[in-house]
């Protein structure tokens, strides 16, 4: 008999085989999918009847007061934009270090090594460090202290965005611009920079991403603010830390006020994620 | 003598010796502990074209990329001996390296243009070494152009990306990018292994124009290349130099058994 055919048995049973781990991946997929949805559906069904122009537009309430979210969402803002501002030059540059420089010392493994431990440290352990070196120090918490440990989670995660980038840039162009004489700062700024630009940029929007979410390492730094706050030297109002202060609470406004911040916060990380895509698919 | 080698040879008359541009004194290479080039020794004639030809990991690659200090991107690579550029040893020289390999561009084996446009991938180079004016850089970059003949596909989007071009035509960019910082020697490291035949025959046909204006070293698999374009003939084989002579010579009547076979595809 002629093994090519439909009746081959060792054919077969790879054929069942092909339909049983599809159906079994196909059944994984569902399944995250199932959480995610509700997730997404719980929040906007809960959220959108917070989402009015009162929400940009005023301060917290007392309880049983009408209000809005404009102070957290004002420091929130600040912070992850002061965050991001320290984090990201830092993170450029030590990234730029480990793809361009390291070379086969023992301080690049190093670094990455303890890069690596750091991206995936507990938040609440960096809000409690800054809390001891900063706030205990100064003897009071402050919007500063609140963007230096949203700098601290932004780091990691640009360090290795931008170390896996740049190693993605091909040797031959590093090669090709060395032999025309170029000094090795400039083959990294004038080429592997531009080469890997829509990656690192990635990076720093997916870096913005995470730190919008982050209550722990907010609540043990800039608590928080019930009125209108410029002052980066003095508690600030956040987004997390108010829906964690009003979801906790037994008051309606204030849930239906914290489903509206969820509800922020997951519109502004998704249109982050879409953007970061975009941009690197370019 | 296989026919098709015989074909593709011009006819050329045998030129004047010339002086030496670069010479290489009992040169030895090493990749950690892997000893690639064993006392190699040679001189390359000036304003000619010489072919380093030999099998896959001969050396010809590596014994190039000593010649403007390439090898020192990377700390486990080391060479000893001897590449005299005038007077001065490339390989010790004192000289900001830089600036040696700006007087000793390279084209390598896959087109590598810059990620930026055209003009720019042209005016990075001059950049580096020269502050031009506007309208100098803009007769530079037409210059570098149509030295490459690039110049007609390519006027009309110098402010395109580099990466619009096709394979040939980047690789044409990158010899103008060689040439727009007028060295004295272009080293070719394989150059038209990922083309088609066309833009092949362009490259070879830019090659012999380009011999008036600098010494031309070309790293080639292709031995019917090395005798189309080549006016000397470096053969290689496991780290050393076994012939070197007038291309001629070592096609027509070589003077080792090994060149021959090689040559004649009766190799190993």
């Amino acid at each position: 008999m002629n093994p090519v055919s439909a009746m081959n048995p060792i054919y077969r049973r790879r054929k069942r085989m092909n339909s049983l781990m599809m159906g079994v991946s196909t059944g994984a997929l569902a399944f995250g999918l199932f959480w995610l949805i509700w997730i997404v559906v719980v929040l906007l069904w809960e959220g959108a009847s917070a989402l009015r122009p009162s929400l940009f537009a005023q301060m917290t309430p007392p309880p049983g007061g009408d209000g809005g979210l404009a102070n957290a969402i004002y420091g929130s803002v600040l912070m992850a934009g002061a965050g991001t501002l320290i984090g990201t030059p830092v993170g450029i540059l030590a990234g730029t270090y480990l793809a361009e420089f390291g070379g086969r010392g023992w301080l690049a493994p190093a670094t990455r090594f303890i890069n690596d431990v750091l991206l995936s440290a507990p938040s609440i352990v960096i809000g409690l460090f800054v809390y001891a070196i900063y706030v205990a120090q100064a003897k009071h918490f402050s919007g500063w202290a609140g963007a230096v440990a949203l700098a601290i989670i932004v780091v990691p995660v640009v360090v290795r965005t931008t170390d896996d980038m740049l190693k993605l840039v091909p040797n031959s162009l590093r090669e090709a611009a060395a032999a025309l004489g170029a000094p090795s700062w400039k083959v990294v700024t004038m080429i592997s920079y531009r080469a890997a630009r829509a990656g690192i940029v990635t990076g720093v929007l997916l870096a913005i991403a995470r730190i919008t979410g982050e209550t722990a390492p907010l609540l043990f730094t800039a608590l928080n603010n019930q009125f209108w706050s410029s002052d980066m030297n003095r508690p600030m109002a956040n987004l997390p830390v108010v829906i964690f202060q009003f979801a906790m609470s037994p008051y309606e406004d204030w849930q239906r006020l914290a489903w509206g911040g969820a509800t922020l916060i997951t519109l502004f990380v998704l249109g982050l994620n879409i953007a970061a895509r975009a941009l690197f698919r370019k | 003598m296989p026919a098709s080698v015989m074909h593709a040879m011009p006819e050329k008359v045998a030129e004047p010796a010339r002086a030496a541009k670069l010479r290489v004194r009992n040169l030895n290479f090493y990749y950690g502990s892997f000893h690639a080039l064993k006392g190699v020794s040679l001189e390359i004639p000036e304003n000619r074209v010489t072919a380093f030809i030999g099998p896959s990991g001969c050396g010809k690659s590596t014994l190039l990329r000593t010649f403007n200090r390439m090898f020192e991107l990377y700390p486990e690579q080391r060479a000893e001996g001897e590449v005299l550029l005038g007077d001065e040893n490339v390989l010790t020289s004192k000289q900001d390296v830089s600036l040696i390999r700006a007087k000793i561009g390279m084209v390598f084996q896959k087109p590598t243009p810059f990620p930026m446009s055209i003009y720019d991938n042209i005016a990075f180079g001059v950049r580096l070494f020269e502050n031009l004016s506007r309208a100098r850089m803009d007769e530079r970059v037409e210059w570098a152009l149509t030295k490459a003949a690039l110049w007609k596909e390519a006027k009309d989007k110098l402010h395109q990306s580099g990466h619009s071009l096709s394979g040939g035509q980047q690789q044409r960019l990158c010899i103008a990018r060689g040439v727009a910082v007028r060295p004295e020697i272009l080293l070719l490291d394989e150059p038209c292994s990922a083309l088609d035949p066309i833009s092949t025959a362009k490259i070879e046909e830019l090659i012999t124009e380009l011999k008036v204006d600098y010494t031309v070293v070309i790293v080639t698999h292709n031995m019917q290349q090395a005798a189309r374009v080549s006016d000397y003939t470096a053969y290689m084989y496991l780290g050393e130099l076994i012939e070197f002579g007038e291309t001629n010579q070592i096609f027509l009547k070589p003077g080792k058994q090994e060149t021959e076979d090689y040559i004649t595809g009766r190799f190993g």
